[in-house]
């Protein structure tokens, strides 16, 4: 179930892209490639795979680009200005973000809003506070930063895996995990098959909407984090758009974007589709970084429009006959 | 299967309950008593109150007076899930259960086995499986369920109400979109768990199903109880005449005789007409001046039958002529441009636009008609208005009052008036007295007559026999989504109709379902 058919097409479109990039480029053929396409991309996989859930339970997060932003120039703050440890800044922060998370959840379930209007309004709240903090960039010099920056595993080929790599791989897993296979994650589901119905069928729909969107802020703000470690900055104006490009990612990952059905596996691969467009790019020197968001558009277009074939197929009467042996 | 012989302690009872929406009343002191092991039927036409009663016992609306006991101790959910958890489920026509996810997962949802935290797939699966297994099905349950029939997707509902342990098992409509064959297996689970003691309540509006299933019958009409009957000892005759509430006191009306009939002239004529598994093959000839009632239960192919000569529906066979010429009607602009008009039975949904007023209202189907570049003028809109507030008396006599605003009867006549302004040589009128006060109703069938002599030709539908008695010139007959009767002139009256009506429909059954 779980929509396997449109992951599958996700991992067929990235892997004949990368084969067609290959043939092109033979270099990008490397560990090395992919490393940096991972490392680039770490944050972008870790909010698209918050955004994935609430997807996947009928809703919207349009909040989680000024999350990161809002969480980086407050760690850059923290750390170099008001003097707190790293680590301590990383807690403040993430708790942070998932009360405000937790609070957008509540706001659209009590008051029974739209998510869009609402994780909007919290668009415009994260992003507004963190220039309230600072408007310019604030470089980050915290020995740990260096250190974290520094590590990494070396893959054959000599790529590296970066630490922050494998933070989003981790948490790409986790995902998975939690998507699949435990209650939480069929819940998920069922809110988006139908909240009426999921409520009729003892589903706590006020605990889970909250519980969604705060793992969408809670991971919004580590993916903030991560992108603090990939700048070495904190800035009011970063991640501007990514709540649009998690979107992307998500449903070229085969994610219905009116719930249901999807996964984080797909959203990942998503991910990758769009760091691939970006390193073929890269590579080919002569185009504008703007193709990266043609092509996405185009990739978004023709995944939209197969998962509308593909509804409407499902939608036609299969009779299947009761096998019944009474 | 046996009937509980001890009742003093019925398994579920209701007593005196009422409910009102607004002015409405829709339940009136109403009694049930559901005994633990039986199949008990809840019938009544159209507003009867069945689904009422239904959403009041299990919660979903407060109720205004009366209680609920099970095994006699008092009950008052205030939700599905509270009724769930007082042992009643529910299992409605569309089924509620989510079609994304597996047929295990939607049977066990927010119950599934887990092991430190992580829900045990295997294991879930193989309870689903055994579940499933004692309802007679054996499916894969890790597909979604979306991929199941109806029918399969009912059985999982009620599984699922049976491993949370319900007693009461209300069935709506759970044989509207099934084959036989699923009905069958359907009537086979229904009959393992009555034998378990479970008590089911069945509503219907398949009288053979009822009678083949059911151990009693309890009827609503009008929002009030007219009784409950032993489905052995209660002839069909009997069972329409308390659905239907007619007193067989003969009504009769100036009907035009029958040489007369034959003399005028032909309106509209459709031979061999019907589309399958949507209302059997039937022939209709409709005259100018003339009123032809179309009289049946609710279910048995009348607003089938009009949507079909009107071409909100298309025919999938037959031939269908106006004045004499073959015509195509595929959709409603087809009807529309062959001069016919059709008032729906869902006044507030399909009919009028509550926001308009009278005067938008009524010139809606021209406009229509006319097209988009040749739009009315404010000043024939307004002539158009006035002429028919003042015809059909419309009240209050205000062309700009936004019709939301006005009474049933008043809104009924504004939309009557939208089709004769169209001038139209045949109009389908669906329950044109459905929920509209007793004055109104003797006006409207006034003006039905009115328009018949003024030579248009009529086909009504109605639930309310004596009075297509009084308006009809002919009055077909359905039954199961077929033609059964044709009643002319002097043949005419409700004994009749409900005869024709009740006629063991064995032979005719399930051929529209088929």
């Amino acid at each position: 179930m779980k929509g396997l058919p449109p992951v599958l097409i996700t991992a067929i479109v990235l892997v004949a892209g990368f084969a067609l990039c290959a043939v092109q480029f033979p270099n990008i053929a490397s560990t090395r490639v992919v490393g940096n396409l991972l490392t680039d991309n770490a944050f972008l996989g870790i909010v698209a795979a918050g955004m994935t859930f609430v997807i996947i339970s009928g809703g919207i997060d349009l909040s989680v680009g000024s999350v990161i932003g809002f969480t980086t120039v407050f760690v850059a703050l923290a750390i170099e200005r008001w003097g707190v440890p790293p680590l301590v800044a990383f807690v403040a922060i993430l708790a942070l973000s998932a009360a405000f998370g937790a609070a957008m959840g509540a706001v659209i379930h009590v008051f029974d809003l739209p998510p869009f209007i609402v994780t909007l309004a919290g668009m415009f709240l994260a992003r507004g506070a963190s220039f309230l903090l600072s408007t310019e960039s604030v470089p980050i010099t915290a020995p740990v930063y260096s250190t974290v920056s520094d590590f990494a595993l070396r893959m054959p080929g000599g790529g590296r895996l970066t630490s922050i790599a494998i933070i989003m791989l981790a948490i790409v897993i986790g995902g998975a995990l939690l998507l699949h296979l435990t209650r939480f994650g069929a819940n998920v589901y069922a809110l988006g098959g139908s909240r009426t119905t999921a409520s009729l069928m003892g589903v706590a729909v006020g605990k889970m909407t909250i519980k969604i969107y705060m793992l969408s802020s809670l991971l919004a703000g580590i993916a903030g984090i991560v992108f603090s470690f990939y700048t070495s900055a904190g800035y009011s104006l970063s991640a501007v758009g990514v709540e649009l490009d998690s979107i992307a990612a998500v449903v070229i990952g085969g994610t219905l974007l009116t719930g249901g059905q999807g996964s984080v596996i797909g959203t990942f691969l998503g991910v990758l589709i769009q760091g691939m467009i970006q390193t073929y790019i890269n590579f080919d020197g002569t185009l504008s970084s703007w193709w990266t968001k043609i092509a996405t558009g185009v990739l978004l277009f023709a995944f939209i429009a197969l998962q509308q074939g593909l509804v409407a197929l499902a939608r036609r009467p299969v009779r299947k006959s009761a096998g019944a042996t009474t | 299967m046996e009937i509980s012989s001890d009742p003093a302690s019925p398994l579920l009872e209701v007593r005196g309950i009422s409910k009102s929406f607004g002015a409405v009343r829709a339940l009136q002191e109403v009694d049930f008593t559901l005994r633990a092991g039986e199949i008990h039927a809840l019938l009544g036409e159209n507003g009867a109150g069945k689904s009422t009663l239904i959403k009041v016992v299990t919660g979903v609306f407060a109720r205004d007076a009366g209680i609920v006991r099970i095994s006699g101790e008092e009950v008052a959910p205030r939700s599905a899930k509270a009724a769930l958890g007082a042992g009643i489920a529910t299992v409605y026509q569309e089924v509620n259960l989510l079609p994304n996810l597996s047929v295990a997962q939607n049977l066990f949802l927010d119950r599934q086995p887990m092991r430190f935290g992580i829900v045990r797939e295997g294991e879930m699966r193989r309870r689903a499986k055994a579940l499933l297994a004692d309802f007679g099905l054996d499916i894969d349950v890790a597909a979604p369920l979306g991929n199941y029939s109806v029918a399969i997707q009912h059985v999982t509902a009620i599984a699922r109400a049976m491993d949370l342990s319900a007693r009461v098992l209300i069935l709506d409509e759970p044989t509207a979109s099934l084959d036989r064959h699923e009905v069958e297996i359907l009537f086979g689970i229904m009959r393992k768990l009555a034998g378990r003691g479970i008590g089911i309540v069945f509503v219907s509006h398949f009288l053979d199903q009822v009678y083949e299933i059911s151990d009693r019958i309890t009827v609503l009409r009008n929002g009030r109880l007219v009784g409950e009957r032993e489905t052995a000892s209660l002839p069909r005759l009997e069972l329409i005449r308390m659905m239907l509430g007619r007193e067989l006191a003969e009504t009769t009306s100036a009907r035009a005789s029958a040489t007369e009939h034959e003399a005028r002239e032909i309106c509209a004529s459709f031979e061999g007409y019907g589309k399958a598994g949507y209302v059997a093959p039937f022939n209709l000839e409709l005259r100018h001046g003339e009123v032809v009632g179309l009289a049946g239960l609710l279910g048995s192919g009348r607003t089938e039958t009009a949507r079909l000569v009107f071409g909100a529906e298309r025919a999938d066979r037959g031939q269908a002529k106006v004045g004499g010429a073959p015509v195509r009607l595929q959709t409603p602009r087809d009807g529309v441009r062959h001069g016919f008009g059709y008032c729906p039975e869902e006044r507030k949904t399909d009919g009028i636009v509550a926001e308009l007023s009278v005067r938008e209202n009524i010139v809606l189907a021209l406009q229509a008609k006319r097209g988009l570049h040749r739009p009315l003028s404010r000043r024939e809109q307004d002539e158009i208005a006035r002429r028919y507030v003042k015809m059909l008396d419309i009240r209050p006599p205000d062309p700009e009052r936004p019709v939301g605003l006005l009474s049933g009867g008043n809104q009924q006549k504004v939309l009557l008036a939208r089709w004769l302004a169209t001038s139209p040589r045949l109009l389908v009128l669906d329950e044109p007295t459905r929920g509209i006060d007793v004055g109104a109703h003797a006006e409207i069938i006034r003006l039905i007559r009115e328009l018949c002599d003024d030579g248009l030709s009529l086909l009504v539908i109605s639930s309310e026999l004596d009075e297509i008695v009084t308006y009809s010139d002919r009055v077909v007959v359905l039954r199961d989504r077929a033609h059964v009767e044709e009643l002319a002139g002097g043949a005419i009256d409700v004994g009749n109709i409900l005869a024709a009506i009740a006629a063991d429909g064995a032979a005719t059954a399930h051929e529209g379902r088929a």
